[in-house]
């Protein structure tokens, strides 16, 4: 008797995961996973390079490493290679001491191409679809903007694929992500992103990878994509990428690190395979409907604890659940809130444009088009950091770092800074941050300091009227 | 690393959701090339008071959890930013082993890679064990990963699942790069495959 058993029908996830097993562990969906690049920062670097040296290892693959500063670069105007923090200035040194003795490419801070690292990477065209990458930093899950599966690790990881290429890896459940409809005007992927980790919660995709789809992503922007990639690790996903399309084939064209030429276009052709199979099925399925969408910003210490400007704080009284209730408690104690209280009275000392999540060269755009002619309020420290130095540059070509010179805000250089606070750019503590990076959490910004997170639109409004502020209402906004 | 077998200690519970690596292992203790000292970090903002002195209402700070080496963890803990400086933080204070309902990816592959057993339970059991150990006179248990059981101090046993990979290397101390680099001709033949496949990579 012929067999006519069927080709099973297979996710993006898994035709990623299975084109990169070296073997099967076991039964249980462990599997060694060959692992294509690596982005490697001063911080979570140097345990992970001692361990080598103790070892007497060798790096696998020196040619599928970059290295970059950006986690304790001091990011005032004026650039210099000294650093002032002991501390800071050793992870430095010991990098660029690492990157030589293993022939590791470095971008120093002094380095045009420097920046945070998941912006630089795909400016240099350092990722590309069809890849796998793992690195020392949670975000890079932002790489699945370009249809690359990208997750982090921790240090003992970075170290098990510095010397081997590869990962022990346990197989994830898949999740597909469907948002369909127009974005409205002056909403942004931001505002997707955070309404999604708002509806499935901050362990709402733990356990997964995402796919996202639907006609709203499509619509977006590679780089709007990579903020929807970026953060759908405050939701858990230990992974979250979209089949690439053409608008990321003219993303990555003419990059530095891109193939061209005859390679170009028979990397084209294999790409152009890179989507689930019709019919393939995922472990759960999310419909998320864009149009509903409003401004959305956080009032709490947990991404997931968000709501749309136009609403106010919520009332803990109202939860069911005792241990939500008394997280909610918890987080408006520490953010100084009432509940009931409308969102759009809240107060801020600080609006901070920057990180991984929201520091491009559209976010910037977006940002200078709010603040064009007005003036930051008297209160505010308002700062823009860009996500690279190469956005900086390109800020600056395009006038865009005079607007928001001249609306008073502080114009940077490149680095996490504020985002999560490890250089000098920290919050004193009851300081209150309108925010475009990635996390709310207690002390992120500055032991208590206190961060709304919105897009970089809203982070603008809110830089200019002094209050948390749905960016429509500003006159000539859009 | 130090294999995992028994361990009978005290458990101090953390029943909080989405507790994060923030607030595990705050920034200013990120700064180190080495592993050492990050005791001194962990919890840093709750266990201590602005003025330095330790902060009595913080769980490990009172008499009956001081030592613990178990943590009963809310939902979703050790979520956020990769640093595996929490994981080490954690051992460094003694902990061994969390028993929760669920652990953040990156959070619970750093614990395994250090030897720090992670349990996972319904939630429902979990805030049962939350509720028992957070009577000090019931907070001593027993975690038995070859049996794969926890024992109370009543006799009762909470039997927990864990897949034979990661129980064998915590049970063995096993060196995962030393493990993983006997398959070096099947990684390099993999690799010139995939290479060729993908020149531009």
């Amino acid at each position: 008797m012929i067999s006519t058993r069927p080709t099973p029908t297979r996710t993006l996830y898994d035709k990623h995961i299975d084109s990169h097993t070296v073997c099967k562990l076991d039964d249980q969906g462990h599997v060694l996973l060959y692992i294509d690049r690596q982005v490697i920062n001063e911080y979570t670097s140097p345990q992970a390079f001692s361990g080598l040296r103790e070892a007497g290892r060798d790096v696998w693959r020196p040619q599928s490493a970059l290295a970059v500063v950006d986690h304790v670069n001091p990011t005032a105007p004026r650039r210099v290679a000294a650093m002032s923090d002991p501390g800071g200035a050793l992870q430095v040194s010991y990098l660029a001491d690492n990157c030589e003795k293993f022939g590791i490419e470095l971008f120093d801070v002094l380095d045009k191409r420097q920046g945070i690292e998941h912006v630089i990477a795909p400016e240099q065209g350092f990722i590309l679809p069809g890849m796998v990458i793992a690195a020392g930093d949670s975000h890079t899950t932002t790489y699945g903007a370009l249809g690359a599966f990208g997750f982090g690790i921790g240090t003992s990881e970075i170290e098990h694929l510095l010397a081997s290429q590869t990962l022990v890896y346990k197989r994830l459940k898949t999740m597909r992500v469907t948002v369909d409809g127009d974005l409205a005007k002056g909403l942004t992927s931001k505002d997707v992103i955070m309404a999604l980790i708002g509806k499935i919660g901050a362990s709402g995709a733990t356990g997964y990878a995402i796919e996202f789809t639907g006609s709203t992503l499509s619509a977006l922007s590679v780089e709007a994509r990579m903020t929807i990639c970026n953060m759908a690790v405050e939701a858990g996903a230990r992974g979250a990428f979209m089949a690439p399309d053409e608008k990321v084939f003219a993303y990555l064209k003419d990059k530095p690190r891109a193939p061209r030429g005859e390679l170009w276009e028979r990397a084209i052709a294999s790409w152009k395979q890179l989507r689930s199979d019709p019919g393939a099925v995922f472990d759960c399925e999310i419909q998320l409907d864009s149009r509903d969408l409003q401004p959305m910003v956080t009032w709490g210490t947990s991404p997931d604890q968000a709501a749309a400007i136009n609403g106010s704080v919520p009332d803990p009284q109202a939860i069911a659940d005792p241990i939500l209730r008394q997280d909610m408690r918890r987080a408006l104690t520490y953010m100084g809130l009432e509940a009931g209280m409308p969102l759009s009275d809240i107060v801020i000392s600080h609006a901070f444009i920057g990180s991984c999540t929201n520091a491009r060269i559209e976010d910037l755009r977006d940002a200078a088009n709010v603040v064009r002619g007005k003036h930051v309020a008297e209160h505010v420290r308002a700062m823009i950091v860009p996500g690279s130095t190469a956005v900086r540059d390109q800020a600056e070509a395009e006038g865009l770092a005079s607007i928001f010179r001249d609306a008073g805000f502080e114009w940077r250089q490149s680095g996490c800074s504020m985002c999560l606070a490890m250089n000098d750019d920290v919050l004193a503590p009851g300081d209150r941050c309108a925010s475009s990076t990635n996390r709310n959490f207690e002390g992120r910004q500055g032991a208590g300091a206190r961060t709304h997170l919105m897009s970089p639109a809203m982070v603008a409004a809110a830089a200019i009227t002094g209050r948390l502020t749905d960016v429509r209402s500003l006159q000539g906004s859009f | 690393m130090q294999p995992f077998i028994q361990v009978c200690g005290k458990a101090a519970p953390m029943l909080a959701a989405n507790i994060d690596t923030d607030v595990i292992m705050p920034k200013q203790f990120l700064k180190g090339i080495d592993r050492t000292g990050l005791d001194r970090g962990l919890f840093f903002d709750l266990r201590f008071l602005p003025s330095g002195e330790p902060n009595p209402e913080f769980i490990l700070n009172q008499p009956g959890w001081q030592g613990a080496k178990f943590l009963v963890t809310g939902p979703n803990f050790g979520c956020g930013s990769s640093r595996e400086h929490a994981v080490w933080g954690l051992k460094q204070m003694g902990i061994q082993a969390l028993i929760g309902s669920s652990f953040a990816g990156i959070f619970y592959d750093n614990c395994q890679r250090n030897g720090v057993l992670t349990i996972v339970l319904e939630e429902v059991q979990v805030q049962a064990l939350g509720r028992i150990v957070s009577q000090a006179d019931s907070a001593q248990i027993t975690v038995d990963l070859p049996a794969q059981e926890i024992r109370l101090q009543d006799g009762r046993v909470m039997p927990f699942r864990i897949d034979e990979l990661r129980k064998d290397a915590l049970l063995l101390g096993l060196d995962a790069i030393g493990s993983t680099l006997q398959k070096r001709e099947q990684i390099l033949a993999f690799e010139q495959q995939h290479l060729a496949q993908n020149p531009w990579l």
